[in-house]
């Protein structure tokens, strides 16, 4: 372990950030775009573990990263529903189809 | 535009797999050539292979969660991807957010994102592939946004003494019931609301004749 410090950490969420920055702006598909907004969050959390482990050493990064995954799936539950919300109006799920805020 | 997309693909992972080998033999290297007489900066451990498989496996499913061309393959990347973020937690010492990331993210997030897929898309149907346009400007951030933050990650330098390794969740149990309280009752109210917006929201209108 002795190898293994922070940045090594820092680069798995830089990875996990980009990705889902990627995902985010490419797809059209909303349930992909949730995804990748779920990637990013992620990307977070790493960090803030690494950060909690390695330089405050106790546990608020781990409690602030609890209440990350938590909105995390609470929006994950609101997203989803409109997207079916928007797949019964529009009988399409891609964001480009998606102009009305009412029938 | 299907060639270009699996060229893309194809390079990305392997330019993801040559970079974390490379990072890997640049801290294998010193070791072997040191040879075993000499004091070694430190012998390359089992946890460190395993760090390093882990990692690789994360960065590989969020690239299959951007890259692939199949939605249900994209959901499959998210779960290597949250799983390899729950095996990195345990080795930073968080076993509660582990055990909560693998409930929360992969038991409900995921469940409800394979049922959102399965109830919007037409098995069978072309629409199941996800169309993914914007590569220019996706790309142009991406490499604007990953160069900077690996060389935050690499070049400060970071205070790198780790902290015990010990069971957190009483501690967080703690934390929760005292210095954060007003945060964990605000989340059960967040929480309250969603249940029911969500309810409200996907339900199907009930016209009244």
């Amino acid at each position: 372990m002795s190898n293994i410090g922070l940045p090594q950490f820092l680069i798995v969420g830089a990875f996990l950030f980009a990705f889902g920055i990627l995902t985010v702006l490419t797809r059209r598909n909303a349930v992909g775009i949730l995804m990748g907004v779920e990637l990013l969050l992620n990307g977070a959390n790493v960090n803030l573990v690494a950060f909690d482990h390695y330089v405050v050493r106790g546990i608020t990064g781990q409690v602030f990263s609890l209440f990350v995954i938590v909105l995390a799936a609470a929006e994950a539950a609101v997203g989803l529903a409109i997207v079916l919300s928007i797949f019964h109006t529009f009988k399409t799920i891609d964001v480009r189809a998606a102009d009305l805020m009412r029938e | 535009m299907r060639i270009p997309r699996k060229l893309l693909a194809w390079s990305f992972g392997s330019a993801t797999v040559v970079a974390l080998v490379a990072i890997g033999s640049a801290r294998l290297a010193p070791a072997l050539a040191a040879g075993p007489g000499r004091a070694l900066a430190g012998p390359v451990t089992l946890s460190e292979i395993l760090f390093w498989a882990i990692a690789l496996v994360t960065v590989a499913g969020a690239a299959a969660v951007a890259l692939s061309r199949n939605i249900v393959y994209t959901a499959l990347g998210l779960l290597m991807a949250l799983l390899g973020a729950a095996a990195l937690y345990i080795y930073l010492s968080a076993d509660f957010v582990a055990v909560a990331q693998v409930l929360i993210y992969i038991g409900g997030v995921l469940v409800l994102v394979l049922f959102a897929i399965m109830l919007t898309n037409r098995i069978g149907d072309v629409d199941i592939s996800n169309v993914s346009l914007g590569w220019v400007g996706g790309s142009l951030l991406m490499v604007a946004t990953l160069p900077a933050l690996l060389a935050v990650a690499t070049k400060v330098p970071w205070p790198s003494r780790p902290g015990p390794m010990e069971v957190t969740t009483a501690r967080i149990g703690h934390a929760l019931l005292q210095q954060w309280l007003l945060p964990f009752e605000l989340v059960s109210l967040i929480l309250l609301a969603t249940l029911i917006g969500a309810v409200v929201v996907a339900r199907k209108e009930l016209k009244a004749h």
